[in-house]
């Protein structure tokens, strides 16, 4: 698979803290890829100077092969920002076509795909509505389709759940899958964990500017796994002995949790345990959820970056 | 360059399609029309006021006989055989709108009294005395021994004409006539800065809080956002003065129509002229006059060169302050004072240039750019030297330049800062910085 976007050795410096230092990524075409962090992480950051916003410091964007270009590669891409902005007064409708034609579409290639989103979103009674007439998961949805209008190669979502209620969040986020099944890349910038789980096939994770960890949602998993299983007995054992093998860490209503050490594997564990004639109905294992990993990353450093200060009277 | 169209026609069209938009633009000519039109009708109404008087003349002043003016519909009846404090409470039953009392044995004339139920029209009032006037003096002529038609031809009532000898021959001094079409350009310059300066202000600020501006700049850049803002805000400005224009223009072709009464006694020029004391139809001619030798054409390009000069630079500061502010009004209002200044100290300086166009005061606040539209428009009508004309909208131009460059920095960064008060200092930080 190709890349669609490279950002290498990436850095941006405020005047009161380094927002982005020395970031580099790769993002396949058609994935899904997760951007996660704490608050004030650099995230938005990021995402601005992948969306041209903010020119980078140092560093290199490549987009499609190429030198990012921001004033053309720009149609090519939709950012919906984590503070949603809409015109209050505009109506909906002219809304929408006044975004989708900036994007460079003509008026009346706009408005057959808005028509087309209007329709799959049942949004079509809204057209003559303003803004400050919708509820915010209604103006979150027109942002969604804002957003996504002009077929975008790369989509970069910024928390694109936040305020939906669970009907208009699985809505969103089946058309989140359909864009990616048919093409497009997905950025999706979050701290909300269990729905990266769902969602991205890769992940990274920000904390202080700096990309602290990098991989597939599973070999994350896999990496920092503590070899924790969890064993189903038909009739729970007051204690099991104390052995080379495992040691227990903690118990279930129907079970136990295991602890493996190290140079022993899970058909040991059963073979102890079978031989000592315990009932087994489940055994399985327990990877730690990104939220567990989130946490034990991020752990100790302060969730709002204190301001680091570089000099800036030179 | 397409964007930029784009951002134009979407500041245009939600500004114009807006029902205030309608509103202020059908309401000013109407209630400027309106206005006019009640002056004059009060005016007129007060002329052809049709008053019944009774003259009790103790002193015999009239000698019994009054003569009615040219224009006066009034009626004036001699009473005999009556006293003040008899007639005071009578004159209204018999008729009479009015009482006036000439007391007798009295040199000075100190004790006449005019007696109505409510406030007399001040016109009426004005033109009671006039006639006591002329009889007093006529009185006092015959009694000092003076034919009254002699003292006619003796009085005299001239007036000055100024000569103004500027190179291109003589022209006749338009003094007074300047002096209102510079002070009303002059007045309309400094209200169309202010009016659609705050309007830039404001739309930029919206985008702000409404956190539209990160999705456009995603789009496009921020400069073509801030210019787009600017012109298509300032295309709104034309299009209502344009409508204002024409509107005032068709009101003034159907009042006549509608109130012909009104109009065919205004466009007689005597009539008017009595209407007001102060302006004869001698000054009437000069106002015409003055008008007609104006230079309506250097005018009204420099009306139109400023307006649009001058728009531009103070739009694009307002739009610098406007991406700064987050929400605040107060601190909106302290971040506009800056530039509201050098928009208020243009105005002081133009009410002295109408009076002293020459003064070093004027001439350096007609080309200082930050006063010049509103500096400029109150010497232009007197006449100003090319060079200072040419410097002035030179400079003007390149300021506007400048402005814009540098103000599209701290747009640019500011429209995206949420949530945290800038200082001045951060500002010039972003000035200066490179990129």
């Amino acid at each position: 698979m190709q890349n669609i976007l490279e950002v290498h050795q990436l850095k941006k410096y405020f005047a009161t803290q380094k927002a982005v230092d020395d970031v580099s990524f790769n993002i396949e075409q058609g994935s899904i890829f997760g951007m996660l962090g704490p608050n004030g992480a650099g995230k938005t950051t990021l995402l601005r100077m992948i969306t041209g916003i903010f020119f980078p410091d140092s560093g290199s964007i490549t987009f499609e092969g190429k030198k990012f270009d921001a004033i053309n590669d720009i149609i090519r891409i939709g950012y919906m920002p984590e503070e949603r902005g809409l015109y209050k007064k505009m109506k909906i409708g002219e809304q929408a076509l006044y975004l989708a034609r900036l994007k460079g579409l003509s008026k009346a290639e706009a408005m057959e795909k808005i028509r087309f989103w209007f329709q799959r979103m049942e949004m079509e009674s809204w057209w003559n509505k303003k803004v400050q007439d919708l509820s915010k998961g209604m103006s979150q949805k027109l942002q969604f389709v804002t957003t996504v209008l002009h077929e975008p190669k790369l989509i970069i979502l910024d928390e694109p759940f936040s305020g939906l209620d669970p009907v208009n969040a699985n809505l969103i986020k089946d058309e989140i899958f359909r864009l990616a099944k048919n093409g497009s890349t997905i950025i999706f910038s979050t701290h909300r964990m269990e729905q990266v789980e769902e969602i991205c096939d890769h992940i990274i994770l920000i904390n202080k500017g700096h990309k602290i960890l990098d991989g597939s949602v599973k070999n994350v998993k896999q990496e920092f796994k503590e070899n924790l299983f969890q064993v189903g007995f038909e009739k729970k054992p007051d204690a099991i002995s104390g052995n080379t093998i495992f040691e227990v860490t903690g118990e279930k209503a129907q079970g136990l949790i295991l602890k493996i050490h190290e140079g022993y594997k899970p058909h040991d564990v059963l073979q102890h345990l079978l031989a000592r004639g315990y009932e087994i109905i489940s055994f399985n294992e327990i990877l730690p959820s990104l939220n567990d990993i989130f946490i034990r990353l991020v752990e100790g450093t302060p969730l709002a970056r204190e301001f680091q200060n570089i000099n800036t009277s030179a | 360059m397409n964007k930029i169209r784009l951002i134009i026609e979407r500041e245009y069209m939600t500004r114009v399609k807006r029902k205030s938009f309608l509103l202020t633009t059908l309401l000013v000519p109407l209630v400027i029309v309106g206005f006019y039109a009640i002056i004059i009708a009060v005016s007129i109404s007060g002329e052809s006021n049709t008053q019944r008087v009774a003259i009790l003349d103790e002193a015999n002043l009239f000698n019994g006989k009054i003569e009615a003016g040219k224009n006066d519909k009034s009626t004036y009846t001699f009473i005999q055989n009556e006293t003040e404090q008899s007639f005071k409470n009578k004159y209204k039953k018999e008729g009479y709108s009015l009482f006036l009392y000439i007391p007798r044995l009295n040199e000075e004339y100190t004790q006449i009294k005019v007696h109505s139920q409510s406030a007399v029209n001040l016109f009426v009032k004005s033109a009671l005395e006039r006639k006591i006037n002329v009889a007093i003096e006529r009185k006092r002529l015959i009694a000092a021994n003076i034919d009254p038609e002699i003292y006619k031809n003796i009085k005299a009532d001239i007036e000055i004409e100024n000569a103004i000898d500027s190179g291109k021959g003589e022209k006749k001094s338009i003094a007074g006539v300047a002096y209102a079409v510079s002070f009303i350009a002059g007045i309309l310059i400094y209200m169309i800065l202010l009016i659609y300066g705050t309007m830039v202000m404001r739309g930029v600020m919206e985008e702000k809080t409404n956190r539209i501006a990160e999705v456009i700049v995603s789009s496009a850049k921020p400069f073509q956002l801030m210019l787009g803002k600017i012109v298509g805000i300032g295309a709104v400005g034309l299009t209502q003065f344009a409508i204002w224009i024409v509107v005032m223009g068709l009101l003034q072709l159907i009042i006549p129509l509608i109130f012909p009464d009104v109009f065919s006694q205004l466009s007689n020029p005597a009539i008017t002229a009595a209407a007001s004391q102060q302006i004869n139809s001698g000054k009437l001619v000069t106002i015409l006059e003055g008008l007609h030798s104006l230079p309506i054409g250097l005018i009204l390009f420099c009306f139109i060169f400023y307006f649009l000069g001058g728009y531009l630079l103070y739009a694009a500061l307002f739009a610098a302050i406007g991406s700064v502010v987050s929400e605040d009004q107060q601190e909106a209002q302290q971040l506009v004072f800056p530039v509201m200044m050098p928009l208020i100290l243009g105005f002081v300086i133009m009410t002295k240039a109408i009076n002293d166009p020459d003064s070093g005061i004027a001439v350096f606040g007609s080309l200082f750019p930050l006063t010049s539209p509103i500096v400029m428009m109150g010497r232009v009508t007197y006449g100003v030297p090319w060079w200072q004309l040419g410097l002035s909208m030179l400079l003007l131009v390149l300021s506007f330049l400048f402005f814009t460059w540098v103000t599209a920095k701290i747009y640019r960064t500011g429209i995206l800062l949420y949530g945290k008060k800038v200082t001045w200092r951060e500002m010039w930080r972003w000035l200066v910085r490179k990129g």
